[in-house]
């Protein structure tokens, strides 16, 4: 097959996962907005307790068998059930669209590769392509592991925005590289960069559930009205997982960078020279450091540490969207023209 | 650590006693307490974060200097606040240095004591068993056969094989793991005031060059002949390594047709060079992300160019100068712009002009060139006869023509005189002399570095990685096995501590602990009301 012809798949491929991951949200969403208000529910003491002490048994299951439920009425208990199981099925269907669209992303992420002739993320076109693969990749390994579903909606529609922006605004024709791009430590390090980011998504992704989910828990329990929220584990549990998703990205950015080092170092005789996008990745990792402090100082967990992880995220995403098209750097290699 | 979480109304406190005066001593120990608190290095990561946000917006002369200096011409307001406050420099300027000393000097003052207190916990035993093993976050009792004491040594040899530090009492064995975590979190430290060391070092000792290297030509490595220099502060110009480096080809191919046309694919320079004057030439390959390293001196290809071969000749048809001169590459398609001088003319000539290697006329902007491949080169000049001003000794760039003591040569109408010459083709002045326009040949622009500072870089940061990957994942567990006889039956306890948060293997543990210890399944957790949910005992406040 010639490379045009690859090319041309791989664009096609894009196109029909984008449709998949836009099925795949609908479930998500709507599994959390049928989901039964009461499966989560328990006596209003024991809330209380569980919130002020962090839950640390494993997400969602762990103490879900000394959770009293309170017990609904009758009519209320068989309605709440269809609606518990037609939840569980949206859930279900959801994951199996996200498989199929990761499939589907995986093989443009490969017919681009081929078509090309080497790894498929020496522009901002298939960076983007392959970072959000990453972010959907690291996504359903961590589902395999833990009971995080209730992110799907918030992990599945940034990797769409983040396609939709691709085919739109940043899309380039398959072709080779300029020479300063062709260098194994390149390759280790926008890898090593893709796969960062798509852990700090689904960590930011956890960090605002958690801010919403902490504001909820400030009214008591019995006077909190049904939401999407109540799917969710506990502002403490979430905080939690947040945490350690951040401290699991943090080297590997920092891994990143030294490697973006050594590159620079190999192609330009200096290992850091203060572009504008290594001065944004530095950021950044100032930023998730200051994050990272600030988890073990006494006031600072919780919602402070949150919003200094908004701010990380926010700073990442700048070096993403902003420096890589308006400033330009040695780096510029964006093929945006 | 004492910590007061005094949930007493805000009106009970006292009032804030008002600070006696301090004495010089006492202002010097709050101070230190200050800088080396960890809201202070919050604040100063945080700041570090914020201080590099302007180097990215505002054109650095480290990058371009040229992108600085129009900067400076276009915002005149500007200018003078920027050069205040270093905004052209932001990362060698004093502010941002007062902010890295000032987390460095937090960080150190962080660490010294955090290691003192590690280096004594790690000399000490395992803290001993508190009295009521079943407060603690994951606890176990279970009946099993033997003897205390076999019981005891059971627990001991199982706590070593999972790699437990042990101390054996009377009726219990205490033990602690994950002492590692907290080396990490202090190398990890330690090996970042490394980095900015190696930083400093190849700031200090360094030195960085560039030159242009017309195909065929040389250069050595002395500084008079580059073309830009700097050094470190305390480089030794003198002792440069004694190597010359001659460019014989350079090989340039770029993408054809497509969205990318013209787009950069491939360029290698063979190079002949020789370690010092009495040394064999020895050829090597340079290419992008492929220096050559001569003596820990790196040479680097960065970019690359035309070089027209000019031949002038004086009205009488001396030739008055012969040879490539570099033209400086102004876009993608490498349109580019040069000077001849010729300075053995008399009176003295000058010409301006620009090179296109793939001429084309474009409507709005003139000839340009269209595609940056040798397809259709066109060199097109003007002319200047009079002064030079280079007799003068003043310095004076190659690319810059000093029109002030020249006229321009004219038609006979009164026109600019200009030409567009093909590759041998000839154009004769009014005046009589003659430019030849002979072929072209490529330049490479090269970066000479020497760095002494990149190797220790590398390795603190490798350090720093290790150290740090240690302090995250390593779990640091505090275990004790009680065992006691209750009329008859021996009893086994097993209670531990994790001190990491997000802990969460700490239960299994214990369970396969006490489980292996007692030659049964791992028995389930005792069951508490209380906070039970937090299994992991990982400390909340600190
Ligand atoms: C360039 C500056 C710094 C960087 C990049 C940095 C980075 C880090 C990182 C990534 C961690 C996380 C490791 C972990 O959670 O176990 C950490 C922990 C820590 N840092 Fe820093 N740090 C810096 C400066 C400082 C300073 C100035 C202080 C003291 C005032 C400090 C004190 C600590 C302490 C005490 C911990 C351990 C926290 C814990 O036990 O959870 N660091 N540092």
């Amino acid at each position: 097959m010639s490379a045009e012809t690859l090319a041309h798949i791989s664009n096609n491929l894009v196109y029909s996962a984008m449709l998949v991951y836009a099925g795949a949200m609908y479930c998500y969403a709507a599994e959390l907005a049928f989901g039964s208000p009461s499966r989560r529910r328990r006596v209003p003491e024991q809330v209380e307790a569980r919130a002020l002490v962090t839950a640390g048994a494993s997400v969602g299951t762990g103490d879900v068998g000394r959770a009293a439920v309170v017990p609904p009425a009758e009519d209320d208990r068989v309605w709440a059930e269809s609606r518990r199981a037609r939840a569980g099925r949206l859930g279900r269907t959801a994951v199996a669209l996200t498989v199929l669209a990761f499939a589907l992303h995986l093989g443009a992420v490969v017919t681009r590769g081929i078509s090309a002739g080497r790894p498929p993320w020496g522009n901002m076109y298939e960076f983007s392509v392959a970072g959000s693969l990453a972010v959907t990749g690291a996504f359903l390994v961590l589902l395999t592991r833990k009971d995080i579903r209730y992110l799907g909606t918030f992990v599945v529609l940034p990797v769409l925005l983040t396609l939709g922006l691709a085919v739109s605004v940043l899309y380039t024709e398959s072709a080779q590289l300029v020479p300063a791009l062709k260098s194994v430590w390149l390759l280790i390090h926008v890898t090593a960069a893709m796969i960062a980011s798509g852990i700090f998504t689904i960590a930011f992704a956890q960090s605002i559930c958690f801010l919403v989910q902490e504001h909820r828990e400030r009214v008591p329990a019995e006077l909190r009205g049904p939401s999407f929220m109540d799917r969710m584990p506990t502002a403490a549990v979430l905080d939690r997982s947040a945490y350690k998703m951040h401290a699991f990205a943090y080297p590997i950015w920092t891994f990143a960078i030294i490697a973006g080092a050594i590159w620079a170092e190999n192609a330009w005789g200096r290992y850091w020279g203060w572009d504008p996008k290594e001065t944004w990745a530095f950021i950044t990792w100032m930023v998730y450091t200051a994050y990272l402090h600030a988890r073990s100082t006494a006031g600072w967990k919780g919602r402070r540490a949150a919003y200094l992880a908004m701010l990380g995220y926010s700073t990442f995403l700048f070096n993403y969207l902003v420096v890589n098209i308006w400033l330009v750097g040695f780096h510029s290699y964006a093929g945006v023209k | 650590m004492v910590h007061t979480l005094s949930t007493a109304p805000s009106r009970d406190r006292p009032p804030e006693p008002r600070p006696p005066a301090m004495r010089p001593l006492e202002l010097a120990r709050w101070g230190w307490r200050q800088l080396t608190s960890m809201r202070t290095a919050l604040v100063l990561l945080f700041l570090l974060a914020l201080a590099a946000v302007p180097g990215s917006l505002v054109p650095q002369r480290s990058i371009s200097a040229a992108r600085a200096a129009q900067f400076a011409q276009q915002h005149p307001h500007l200018d003078p606040w920027y050069q205040r406050f270093s905004l052209y420099a932001v990362y060698s300027s004093p502010w941002f240095a007062a902010i890295y000393l000032l987390l460095f000097i937090s960080l150190v003052g962080c660490v010294l004591p955090r290691s003192r207190l590690h280096l004594a916990a790690s000399l000490a035993r395992p803290p001993r068993a508190p009295r009521h093993l079943d407060r603690l976050p994951a606890h176990v009792a279970v009946p099993v056969s033997g003897t205390v004491a076999e019981v005891l040594d059971r627990a001991r040899a199982a706590l070593r094989g999972r790699r437990f530090r042990v101390d054996v009492a009377d009726d219990y064995v205490a033990a602690e793991k994950g002492y590692l975590r907290e080396t990490g979190n202090l190398l990890f430290h330690l090996a970042l005031l490394l980095l900015l060391l190696s930083v400093a070092l190849g700031h200090l000792f360094g030195y960085k060059a560039n030159v242009l290297l017309v195909e065929g030509t040389s250069f050595s490595n002395t500084v008079s002949t580059y073309d830009t220099w700097t050094p470190g502060a305390l480089a030794d110009e003198t002792k440069l390594a004694p190597f010359t480096v001659t460019l014989e080809h350079l090989a340039v191919r770029f993408q054809r047709g497509g969205q990318q046309s013209g787009a950069p694919r491939d360029f290698q320079g063979a190079l002949r060079y020789t370690t010092d004057p009495s040394a064999r030439p020895r050829s090597y390959d340079l290419r992008v992300n492929h220096p050559l390293v001569v003596d820990g001196v790196k040479v680097f290809l960065l970019g690359n160019g035309y070089a027209p071969v000019i031949t002038v000749r004086d009205s009488h048809g001396q030739v008055v100068l012969k040879g490539p001169v570099p033209f400086l590459t102004q876009d993608g398609n490498f349109t580019s712009n040069g000077v001849v001088k010729v300075p053995g003319a008399s009176p003295q000539l000058g010409f301006q002009g620009f090179f296109l290697p793939t001429a084309a006329f474009d409507p709005t902007r003139g000839p340009v060139s269209v595609y940056p491949g040798l397809e259709l080169p066109r060199l097109v000049l003007t002319g200047w006869r009079g002064d030079l001003g280079i007799d003068g000794g003043a310095a004076q760039s190659v690319y810059t023509l000093d029109t002030s003591g020249m006229s321009q040569v004219l038609t006979s109408t009164g026109k600019p005189f200009a030409r567009s010459l093909a590759q041998g083709q000839t154009m004769t002045l009014p005046t009589g002399e003659t430019v030849t326009f002979n072929g072209v040949r490529r330049w490479a622009s090269l970066a000479v570095a020497r760095d002494p500072g990149t190797t220790p870089a590398l390795l603190s940061a490798v350090l720093a990685l290790a150290g740090l990957m240690l302090s995250l994942f390593v779990r640091r567990r505090r275990v004790w096995v009680r065992v006691s006889d209750e009329g008859g039956r021996t009893l086994l306890e097993v209670a531990g501590l994790a001190r990491a948060e997000g802990d969460e293997g700490l239960p299994d543990e214990v369970r396969e602990l006490a489980g292996s210890i007692a030659g049964t399944d791992p028995p389930e957790l005792d069951d508490r009301d209380d906070d039970a949910s937090d299994r992991t005992g990982a400390p909340r406040e600190r």
